[in-house]
């Protein structure tokens, strides 16, 4: 789950005690122009939980409340990535001295969180492990434990971070607290700011919540984005399906994410074009029945496989589920099963009874008939 | 991570819906079912099995050496973490979406304690005609059967159909490896290669891959010097970068864990890498005709 930058900044760098500039959220560019006159010179900034949203035009300067109106309604009309714009953050201006890069996040092959500290700040860090490796430095942390004050100290040595060190060791330790605490994938402030002040601040902020432990981040999970949805990966969503829209015209439904991708591979190997990737695997395999007809709500699908290899998942609860929305939506595109594994005896002979089908032995017939049907 | 019937397995959650369906089935095929646990039952018994209030009791009064978990996310981190403690050798974790900080908290103690995890999120581990722990259907004879392939697979599902397809051909299983869907594993692609590569039950090797993460890669530095003839599948190569498809490991971000990345790696160490999964079967023939033309 991604959160936009003011709500990052709000909910989980201001409480960690984290500095941050003093900013108003906006929603229209009179709004803005209310908040530039009581912040004075300040940024407009687009709020959209994507990258490169300077780059792409959504960050912008403005000295006054009427330069301020007038590029806020320039990023307010602006699509970044896959987002509307309908959100900006005025935040007062810093006066830059130098810029950092700080983060913390799992290291999957250590199974440990790492802390990753940059004096090449504003850039990209997969840009900055590219071109200069060693202005990155790395701490692994033993989860059980906090980074010892000595284990920041080290990454930090040699760096030359002047009088704004301490300052520095201070927000690695309180970004780690905070990644702990709100149960981050990623928390990362880019840049860090040494200001002509002498202030470290965090000037922006990116943080992905774990959405495995939404559950117990409850607070702040209603500020976060599960990314730019169509309607239908939306009604999805709601029934507790991952469901992906894609551009082809061969429904797939099938058990597990494993089988429901090679199903996909499949029918791209024997030159057609699936319309969705939706899986029923772990506990959601009871769910065939609105899976039916979401696959089928999509307007592309010109045929359907369904792929069943029970394992955990029963075929025949699933093949139940099938046939309960067959009966409701009777739908016109023609289908193409193939079944195995727990339940498969009872799965077929239902699907034989109520649909009059017979399933396909192996995967792949019943793949290449679907395409040879969706043309 | 190969089980053998000699195991003695400890089932966490034995009470629930699913530890009670499993267990019986996992009973029912041979396996080594001491014990389960549940502090509210314990001193009863659940389908012929002692109850205790924890692993490290069941350990000491029956004996324990592998613990598998039918324990909601929530109550994960504390009951992997306690099995650990009491010593089991293997631990399978099939629960998915534990939070990933608590998978890391499991991983750590495992580590201290020498305890290997399978999993998270996985489908467990089959030695065909021996036992099988976890949520496979081991028990459908038209799927698995003793044999010389070894098969690993990080989904249950996929994995299952790979199998299906080699009883099919008649190639039956030393054992099925499911390392699981989660990024971060306990044992690796990596990890259950050198053991079937280190099985004498093993003739040949069939890995069933996903996109995303760089277990593929780091396998196939290890593929480099195994003699077994090796197969792998591949799975997502139609699927859109940047999304997550489902399995939290399948997801591709920038230049890593690419279909293309993997499969020129698993190549490179002369792993034979088919496009679907009925061609599984005759590139295992090939291989083993290969190889046996090769020592002649």
């Amino acid at each position: 789950m991604n959160f936009e930058e003011h709500a990052a900044k709000a909910l989980i760098l201001a409480p960690a005690g984290i500095a941050v500039p003093h900013g108003i959220l906006c929603l229209s560019a009179k709004e803005a122009a209310v908040a530039a006159a009581q912040i004075g010179p300040c940024v407009v900034k687009a709020q959209v939980p994507a990258g490169n949203r300077g780059k792409a035009g959504g960050i912008k300067l403005a000295d006054t409340p009427a330069e301020a109106e007038k590029v806020a309604g320039q990023i307010l009309r602006m699509t970044i990535g896959d987002y509307k714009v309908e959100r900006l953050l005025i935040e007062q201006q810093a006066d830059i001295t130098c810029e950092f890069y700080a983060a913390v996040l799992h290291d999957t092959s250590a199974r440990k969180p790492l802390i990753l500290f940059s004096t090449e700040g504003g850039m990209d860090i997969e840009e900055v492990a590219a071109v200069k490796p060693q202005a990155i430095r790395r701490l692994l942390v033993d989860i059980d434990g906090n980074p010892s004050a000595n284990g920041i100290a080290g990454m930090l040595k040699g760096l030359d971070l002047g009088a704004a060190q301490a300052q520095i060791a201070a927000v690695l330790e309180k970004l780690y607290a905070a990644y702990r605490a709100r149960d981050a994938e990623l928390l990362e402030i880019n840049p860090l700011a040494l200001l002509a002040d002498g202030l470290v601040v965090a000037l922006d902020c990116k943080f992905v919540l774990d959405d495995a432990a939404v559950y117990r981040q409850l607070d702040i999970a209603k500020a976060g984005s599960h990314g730019a949805m169509t309607e239908l990966e939306w009604r999805g969503a709601k029934a507790g399906l991952k469901l992906i829209q894609l551009d082809g015209n061969v429904g797939v439904l099938a058990n597990g994410a494993g089988l429901t991708m090679t199903t996909m591979d499949v029918i791209r190997h024997y030159g057609g074009q699936p319309a969705n990737f939706l899986e029923i695997g772990g506990e959601a395999y009871t769910k065939s029945e609105i899976a039916l007809d979401l696959v089928l709500s999509n307007p592309g699908v010109k045929s359907l496989v369904i792929n069943f290899c029970g394992a955990f998942a029963r075929t025949d609860v699933m093949a139940d589920g099938v046939v309960k929305a067959w009966r409701k939506l009777k739908p016109k595109v023609p289908v193409f099963f193939s079944i195995h594994g727990t339940g498969e005896k009872e799965a077929v002979a239902l699907v034989r009874k109520e649909l009059s089908i017979e399933p396909y032995d192996f995967m792949e017939d019943a793949i290449q008939e679907a395409v040879k049907a969706a043309q | 991570m190969i089980v053998r019937r000699k195991d003695r397995v400890v089932v966490l959650g034995i009470t629930g819906k699913q530890g009670t369906f499993w267990t019986e089935k996992m009973l029912a095929y041979g396996t080594n079912v001491v014990a389960g646990v549940n502090p509210k039952r314990a001193g009863e018994s659940h389908v012929g099995v002692p109850i205790f209030t924890t692993t490290g009791e069941a350990a000491r009064k029956v004996g324990a050496d592998v613990a598998v978990m039918f324990i909601p996310p929530p109550m994960a981190k504390e009951a992997a973490i306690s099995a650990a403690e009491a010593g089991v050798k293997l631990l399978v974790v099939l629960t998915e979406h534990i939070p990933v900080q608590d998978v890391m908290a499991i991983h750590t103690s495992a580590a201290k304690r020498g305890t290997r995890i399978v999993g998270p999120n996985t489908a467990g581990l089959v030695t065909p005609g021996e036992c099988f722990v976890g949520i496979m259907p081991a028990f459908v004879p038209s799927i698995f059967k003793p044999g010389r392939v070894g098969v690993i697979s990080r989904s249950g599902s996929l994995g299952t159909l790979i199998c299906l397809n080699l009883t099919r051909a008649g190639f039956g299983q030393s054992a099925f490896i499911g390392i699981g869907g989660d990024p971060m594993l306990g044992t690796t692609t990596r990890d259950a290669l050198q053991a079937f590569d280190e099985d004498c039950g093993t003739d040949s090797i069939v890995i069933v891959g996903e996109i995303g993460g760089d277990m593929e890669e780091l396998a196939a530095e290890y593929a480099r010097k195994v003699r077994k003839p090796m197969v792998a599948f591949i799975a997502g190569a139609a699927a859109p970068p940047g999304k997550k498809m489902g399995h939290a490991g399948a997801i591709v971000t920038s230049n890593a864990g690419t279909y293309a990345g993997k499969r020129r790696a698993l190549e490179a160490a002369d792993v034979v890498v088919v496009d679907t999964p009925s061609q599984i079967a005759p590139a295992v023939t090939a291989g083993l005709a290969k190889r046996s033309k090769d020592v002649a």
